[in-house]
């Protein structure tokens, strides 16, 4: 292990760390101006030019607002549960690749931070992992309305982790390999594995809007019923951590979104483009599509929030156990018949 | 029973059918909606620097009115202050001085006279109870401040400035 390398694995971990946060930022302002623009309004436009300084004051905010710990809380879990939200949605993004290999004099730089075998279920272990944030952190508030929040999300996660298990089982069997890097090379040019998985897209997609806690299934934060949630005990920057590792998680579920089913840094005619601007340039441009198409699914993560009102707790429970599980196993039923049949002729 | 009026509507709960079940086409139904809006010009007026235009019986902050030579319609008769359903306004009278001729219209004038702008209600009564035409509230939005006696208007805020000379 020479030194070239940790600083490399080094920088990449800061830039992706970095660009995380800023997009998470981006992504309070982005929604807010979304949600304006689909109701007819205009939105933060006060703090610097359109509104965009408008992040830095909510951050400023958060920072300056007394910091409140309940009496009767478990002071030592109440701590650890926003950072460990906190830690469980930036992990996220180490097994993602982030474009191809770059070739700098004659050094191949990978632009991912670990390419480990089992990349796919590494993310699942993260993602399981993310609700313990929420769960301890409803759990130490020492509130009813947090202890049932906590409870919801948990529930939820379980469910439709199960259905967004099986419908990467279904792509599992187009990839045949569980790590990312592998997955997303397969998906050179057009061949995306949308094409291939669309129910699966669907079913995954649907899983992720619940597992980042997204509306329509946002009922852990369910103002109407449960106040703010599991962090309705919480303030100050505690409350700021929880509501950012929110975007963090949309962040990193769009670029596995992205990764597993749109290709991830690949485009349509990216050989020509390659033979063009030469092997330095090409990675980057392929960053910059997987970026793309990462704003395009905050995008519709947002479009859906303001769109579609949030579910009944029993449609929820119906939606995951009774529509989407058995639609995500006739999907790998499908998926193994045709790949049998394809394979033998 | 029937029925007289013939409008009402008996509403049939019937089982969802797969397309309702499914969600989806509903769903991309609404996103095709809010996509519409966003595109749309939005309706908001940016208040301070922009405002909305008012009708012409908008009613805001209030003026104490001259007369055609400039001097002060107001004889502190009191009655818009006993109008007044907010107890917003009161006043000290004084007796006009020879020399104060053509500065007050009447010889009884309003020496302090006071409007507070969180009690008043806007309801317009003063304006209709004034025998001398003296309050008007055609003016605009009271501006907005962070102390409560900053909203205590005095003679100063709220004196029609004076005619120009001739």
């Amino acid at each position: 292990m020479d030194i070239n390398f940790i600083i490399e694995k080094f920088l990449l971990v800061t830039i992706l760390f970095a660009i995380s946060l800023l997009i998470a930022m981006y992504s309070t302002y982005a929604e807010r101006k979304v949600a304006a623009f689909l109701q007819d309004r205009l939105g933060p436009d006060r703090a610097g030019p359109f509104g965009i300084l408008q992040p830095l004051a909510d951050g400023i905010k958060m920072f300056m607002k007394e910091e409140i710990v309940p009496s009767n809380a478990s002071k030592w879990l109440f701590m650890v549960g926003p950072g460990l939200a906190m830690l469980c949605a930036c992990i996220g993004t180490a097994v993602i690749p982030w474009g191809q290999d770059l070739n700098v004099g004659g050094r191949i730089i990978p632009l991912q931070v670990t390419d480990i075998n089992v990349g796919v279920l590494y993310l699942f272990g993260v993602v399981s992992l993310g609700v313990y944030g929420v769960m301890i952190g409803g759990w130490a508030s020492n509130n009813k309305y947090s202890l049932l929040s906590a409870i919801r999300a948990a529930s939820q996660n379980i469910s439709y982790e199960v259905a967004m298990g099986l419908s990467i089982i279904a792509l599992l069997l187009v990839t045949n390999t569980l790590s990312l890097k592998e997955i997303v090379a397969q998906q050179h040019g057009w061949h995306w594995n949308v094409i291939y998985q669309p129910l699966g897209f669907i079913i995954f997609m649907i899983c992720s809007f619940a597992e980042t806690n997204r509306a329509p299934f946002d009922l852990p934060e369910c103002e109407t019923e449960l106040i703010g949630g599991y962090h309705t005990e919480y303030s100050s920057m505690k409350l700021g951590f929880y509501l950012f590792a929110e975007y963090i998680n949309m962040f990193v579920s769009s670029a596995v979104m992205a990764t597993l089913y749109f290709g991830g840094y690949n485009y349509p005619g990216m050989d020509w483009v390659a033979t063009q601007v030469g092997p330095v340039a090409a990675p980057l441009i392929g960053t910059a599509v997987l970026f793309l198409k990462i704003f395009m699914f905050i995008f519709f993560f947002m479009w859906v929030r303001w769109t579609i009102p949030r579910f009944r707790y029993d449609q929820l429970m119906n939606l995951g156990w009774k529509g989407l599980i058995p639609l995500a196993i006739a999907n790998i039923i499908i998926t193994g018949i045709v790949i049998a049949v394809v394979n033998k002729f | 029973m029937e029925s007289l009026s013939n409008k009402k509507k008996v509403l049939e709960q019937k089982p969802l059918n797969l397309a309702e079940r499914m969600y989806l086409p509903a769903i991309v139904k609404g996103l095709g909606t809010t996509m519409s809006h966003f595109f749309k010009k939005s309706s908001t007026i940016k208040y301070p620097e922009q405002e909305r235009e008012f009708s012409i019986n908008w009613r805001g902050m209030h003026s104490l009115k001259r007369d055609e030579e400039g001097r002060e319609r107001c004889t502190a008769c009191g009655l818009c202050a006993l109008s007044c359903p907010a107890e917003a306004i009161t006043m000290i009278a004084a007796e006009r001085k020879a020399e104060e001729k053509d500065l007050y219209r009447e010889e009884k004038y309003a020496a302090v006279y006071e409007i507070n702008m969180l009690r008043c209600i806007f309801c317009g009564l003063c304006e209709e109870a004034c025998p001398k035409e003296a309050i008007y509230l055609d003016g605009p939005i009271v501006p907005s401040d962070y102390l409560r006696k900053d909203f205590i208007y005095g003679k100063d805020k709220l004196v029609e400035a004076p005619l120009e000379a001739k």
